[in-house]
């Protein structure tokens, strides 16, 4: 069980520091272990960042690679989670030639199916966006490839665990 | 009115070394951090900073400073190559845990990342290495960041931090002000000792019967000395070191029962897959320790007394971690423990000693043949220091023999590279312990490859007057690469052999008294001399060419799999 390759979410909380990332990124490097997708933004608490780190490893290597980027002085806590522990979204762009919407009805049919959102149209091309889980994006990205995408890009995932995290907490006994 | 009154960030620097109670640094000058040199100038009657030749030279003696005093050691440089020269002794002191604060100047803030003479990206370069790193861009922020840096190489699990200060912000004037940092919401340096597990583990060496310790630099580094002895005389249980955390008891002690690791003794590394309980205490389970982790200990429930939870299960899946300081461990683990002899236990280890005496450490000690050993000037160093002196050692055959047979009866008294495996770590190493500790002796024991790494800090000596020992064991190979190439390359002794000046006319000419020992009848009296020297000096002693450092525990074997030749 702990041998086996799975996805897991890591998550960061950290104090805003030129450099931390560079310092966190450097326990995967180490390790040699590519990271799917990251992501760093504000957090819940003000004053508090947030990473969202994606990766593909074992239970055993997860466990050690949390161990490293806790001690690390900068970061408040760091967790990890299973795909079930968590929800999370990814979200993308495709930029597609408008003449494909009046000369193929079935593209339209996919926007509607897919709960993408046109986010702006002019005369030579349409914006198109999407969240959800990467699986969705996928199957959204192999559907409208068929007939063309002129631009695409994907965001890094951004996750909300199911349980609570005590950084609030971990903060405040500090303070007493 | 205030008491505050404007200062340059330069000033600030030294204000808050002095501040920290820093009294000694070791350096070197350059563009960059010439602002930091000029307060210096002014501040010598408080800062005594000593010129290294090199500033590698200038981190390890920083090293040596604090690993004989448990003091943060401070070590400054200039930007660009000033500062890169630091990047090996920032990584040995990071694997090695020792509390060390490097300050660099950097270019101007208006020229960051615009590839200006002598700048260098230190903060990116070091940020591996490093417990914390920090670019200073602005004079107000000197002193908290400084006390900060100060805080977090001494505190929890010590390490290096590197402060890379701007030009600008070296020259900027401010209100000075300084207070120590106590602590910093996000980071935790003991965690909180867990009493349900310190009961299972007093339980688990209550009934154990044949029980092992493993004790690691932590019992030095969280200063349990006592404790620590206190445990291991009250359990009764045989205690194996490592080399970080010899010199913690006594070597002399009973129930030492050696070293454990590649280079090994006997005893400590067969039992290890015999013991029903191996207890660490402020170890890792470093490779060279362990050797073939699934053949390590398998049969043995394990306890890991560690201050890092980072380090529980990294190696070695553990039955009960003990987080937190082991000084307080210990203190709280000792009343639940059961008063124990294991005198059946501790004669088999006795029994592998005798092995071993046999055929290692008879040869080692007490040579018949032509060659003079390694082993044998350790033995006479022993006999004229009595124990009681500080040994720095380098990196390679030399530094096994000296871990080996030197006899300590004082803590913090093993000097060397563990984790990193620095050459030329001892010369600069031996300055920065002598001057911490001017009282006691100290003496390097170098081999001539790792000596000329580092060659040119025997000017430090000169020009600082540091009264070190130098003992150069001088094979005319790389020895332990040679030993590896002899067993597992066939003799191929690719680019091993040195050809090797006059030493002791190198000594000559930098005014340090020499002596080269050839013959055995030599040894004992030159040894001596070196020894009742009130001055620096130095001693080459010419040994064997070719032999070989046992017990061997071959890379990728069992530690039981140790080889006695």
């Amino acid at each position: 069980m702990e041998k086996e390759v799975k996805t897991f979410t890591v998550s960061i909380y950290t104090e805003n520091n030129i450099g931390l990332l560079n310092r966190i990124s450097a326990i995967f490097q180490r390790r040699h272990i590519n990271i799917d997708s990251l992501n760093s933004s504000a957090s819940e608490i003000e004053g508090v960042y947030r990473f969202t780190i994606l990766i593909n490893v074992t239970e055993v290597q997860i466990k050690k690679i949390i161990g490293q980027i806790d001690k690390q002085i900068e970061v408040i806590k760091a967790y990890y989670h299973n795909e079930d522990d968590t929800v999370y979204q990814e979200s993308c762009l495709f930029k597609i030639k408008s003449s494909l919407l009046f000369d193929d009805r079935q593209i339209q049919n996919i926007i509607k199916d897919s709960n993408a959102r046109i986010v702006t149209v002019n005369k030579e091309f349409f914006v198109l966006e999407k969240s959800g889980r990467r699986k969705e994006i996928d199957s959204l990205y192999s559907k409208l490839n068929e007939y063309g995408i002129l631009q695409f890009v994907r965001s890094g995932a951004i996750a909300i665990t199911k349980e609570p995290m005590n950084i609030s907490d971990i903060l405040s006994d500090f303070k007493n | 009115m205030s008491d505050i009154k404007k200062i340059s960030g330069s000033e600030a620097v030294v204000k808050c070394l002095i501040a920290e109670g820093v009294e000694i640094i070791y350096g070197y000058p350059g563009g960059a951090i010439m602002p930091v040199y000029d307060e210096l100038y002014k501040y010598e009657d408080k800062i005594h900073h000593v010129l290294t030749r090199h500033e590698q030279g200038a981190t390890h003696s920083a090293q040596g400073f604090a690993r004989i005093s448990g003091k943060v050691g401070v070590a400054i440089a200039t930007s660009g190559p000033g500062a890169t020269n630091l990047v090996t002794g920032l990584a040995d002191a990071q694997i090695d845990s020792t509390p060390m604060v490097c300050i660099t100047g950097q270019v101007a803030s208006n020229l960051l990342g615009s590839d200006a003479f002598q700048e260098t990206d230190i903060v990116g370069i070091s940020t591996p290495v490093t417990k914390w790193n920090h670019q200073v861009t602005k004079a107000s922020d000197i002193p908290k960041v400084l006390a900060k840096a100060f805080y977090i190489a001494k505190s929890g699990r010590p390490g290096p931090v590197l402060i890379d200060i701007t030009k600008d912000a070296q020259f900027e004037m401010f209100d000075f002000k300084y207070s120590k940092v106590t602590g910093i919401r996000s980071y935790k340096p003991v965690p909180k000792l867990d009493n349900t597990n310190l009961s299972l583990a007093a339980d688990l060496i209550n009934k154990s019967l044949k029980p092992m310790i493993v004790w690691g630099q932590g019992v030095i580094l969280s200063e349990a000395e006592k404790e620590f002895k206190d445990f291991v005389e009250k359990t009764g249980i045989p205690a194996a070191w490592t080399i970080m955390g010899v010199s913690a008891i006594p070597t002399s002690h009973p129930l030492n029962v050696g070293m454990v690791g590649m280079h090994g003794n006997y005893a400590p590394n067969m039992l290890t897959n015999e013991c029903d309980l191996l207890i660490a205490i402020g170890m890792r389970f470093d490779d060279r320790v362990t050797g073939n982790l699934d053949k390590y200990a398998k049969q043995a429930k394990i306890i890991h007394f560690e201050i890092d939870p980072a380090e529980i299960n990294k190696n070695v899946k553990v039955d009960i971690p003990v987080l937190g300081d082991a000084k307080e461990s210990l203190t709280k683990i000792l009343p639940l423990l059961k008063s124990r002899k294991h005198n059946n236990w501790l004669s088999d280890f006795k029994k592998l000693y005798d092995i071993e005496y046999d055929s290692v450490i008879k040869d080692d000690l007490f040579p018949t043949k032509e060659g003079l050993t390694m082993g044998e000037v350790l033995k006479e160093i022993n006999i004229f220091t009595k124990g009681d002196a500080a040994i720095v050692s380098d990196v390679g055959q030399h530094q096994m023999i000296a871990c080996r047979y030197a006899e300590f009866n004082k803590s913090r008294s093993n000097i060397t590279s563990g984790g990193l495996g620095t050459m030329g770590f001892a010369l600069p190493a031996a300055i920065g312990a002598k001057m911490a500790c001017p009282e006691r002796e100290v003496v390097a024991v170098i081999g001539d490859g790792g000596y000329q790494m580092t060659i040119q800090e025997l000017g430090t000596i000169f020009q600082s007057k540091v009264p070190v020992k130098i003992v150069v064991l001088n094979n005319s190979f790389l020895g332990m690469v040679r030993q590896w190439q002899q067993l597992f390359f066939e003799k191929r002794y690719a680019s091993t052999e040195l050809v090797n000046p006059d030493f002791t006319a190198i000594a000559k000419a930098y005014y340090i008294k020499s002596k080269k020992v050839t013959k055995r009848e030599e040894l004992s009296s030159a040894v001596e001399e070196m020894i009742k020297s009130k001055d620096s000096f130095f001693l080459e002693v010419v040994v064997e060419k070719e032999s070989n450092v046992f017990p061997m525990i071959p890379s990728g074997a069992s530690v039981s799999e140790i080889r006695l030749k």
